[in-house]
């Protein structure tokens, strides 16, 4: 078979650039404008069956409930925090409390068996409620460690002071 | 000053290829860095950060999300109605995983409620959860960035 010759053999082709800029141009815009910066999440699991059996009388339990409770003002601004009987006067000072209850000096499988039970006004801003956990389920070291404190963690029945509306 | 012309009428041609190189460079790193998880989020949740809110190391196998909204509207799947009414949704979910030979209790129901919300309302949807048969929860929160206690103390000077 013979091959035809082109006439244009020995020409430069030239490509066409600008439909090829047009769209990678639109494709950057695209992923520019629906780019969004969006923050790490995380969990803090609590199991709260509907009727847990208690295993033991609170008087025999190694570490007994502690109890938590947050109060608030009609705006939903924590105004004071109770852990059994101290009132811790920030966050930070109810971690250091405890830790210093389920620390390292309570002995081996303290913060396992430790259990929490949290309360708040209904009123509180889940933020607040939130902090609470953070403060109460672990703290973070220097190196950025987590070290865990309390890992039963349950919230109590809620009263709802419109229940009757 | 006398400005000497240019006689050089050859078409310019310039270089194209380092542009496009960035640009090829800029729409794969944009592409990498989209996030595809975003059907888990809502628009109406706004969630509180946290300094131990973690990516959880295993994935979570059973759950269902319920978005939790400052004025009390909660959102699970294409459900939403005021959280009180959301029984009726939740008994449908946990006739569905019984139907697909899971167990409910093993399903953990993932809370993403507004930081602004009232405390007292995740209380209640925990409870209405509870009382469907569910048992395991996870509050979901975001991230600090900032290292340390966010929060504020309650007591002036504390």
């Amino acid at each position: 078979m013979k091959i035809r010759n082109s006439d244009n053999a020995g020409e430069k082709i030239e490509l066409q650039m600008t439909p090829m800029i047009d769209i990678v141009f639109q494709l950057l815009v695209f992923f520019i404008m629906t780019f969004k910066i969006v923050s790490m999440e995380g969990d803090f699991n609590i199991r709260m069956p509907a009727a847990a059996p208690q295993a033991a009388p609170p008087e025999q339990m190694e570490f007994p409930p502690m109890k938590l409770y947050l109060s608030a003002d009609a705006n939903g601004t924590l105004t004071g925090i109770q852990l059994n009987e101290s009132q811790p006067t920030s966050f930070q000072a109810l971690n250091q409390e405890i830790q210093k209850l389920v620390g390292t000096d309570s002995g081996p499988g303290a913060r396992e068996t430790a259990e929490i039970e949290i309360g708040f006004d209904y009123d509180l801003r889940y933020e607040f409620v939130i902090g609470a956990v953070t403060a109460v389920s672990g703290t973070k070291t220097t190196s950025g460690d987590v070290v865990k404190l309390i890992e039963k963690i349950r919230f109590n029945t809620p009263e709802n002071p419109n229940a009757g509306e | 000053m006398r400005l000497a012309k240019k006689h050089d009428s050859s078409i310019l041609e310039g270089d194209l290829t380092p542009m496009i190189d960035m640009t090829f460079q800029l729409i794969a790193f944009f592409m990498v860095l989209i996030n595809f998880t975003q059907s888990e989020s809502n628009d109406k949740v706004q969630l509180p950060d946290s300094e131990l809110a973690k990516p959880p190391e295993t994935v979570l196998e059973n759950y269902r999300i319920i978005h939790l909204a400052e004025d009390g509207t909660a959102v699970m799947g294409t459900k939403e109605e005021y959280y009180k009414g959301m029984r009726t949704a939740l008994d449908l979910q946990y006739r569905q995983i019984q139907f697909s030979g899971e167990q409910p209790a093993d399903t953990t129901i993932v809370i993403r409620a507004h930081k602004n919300a009232k405390g007292g309302m995740v209380q209640e949807l925990i409870q209405i959860c509870q009382e469907a048969g569910f048992e395991s929860f996870a509050l979901r929160a975001e991230e600090n960035v900032n290292n340390g206690f966010k929060y504020i103390s309650p007591v002036p000077g504390g």
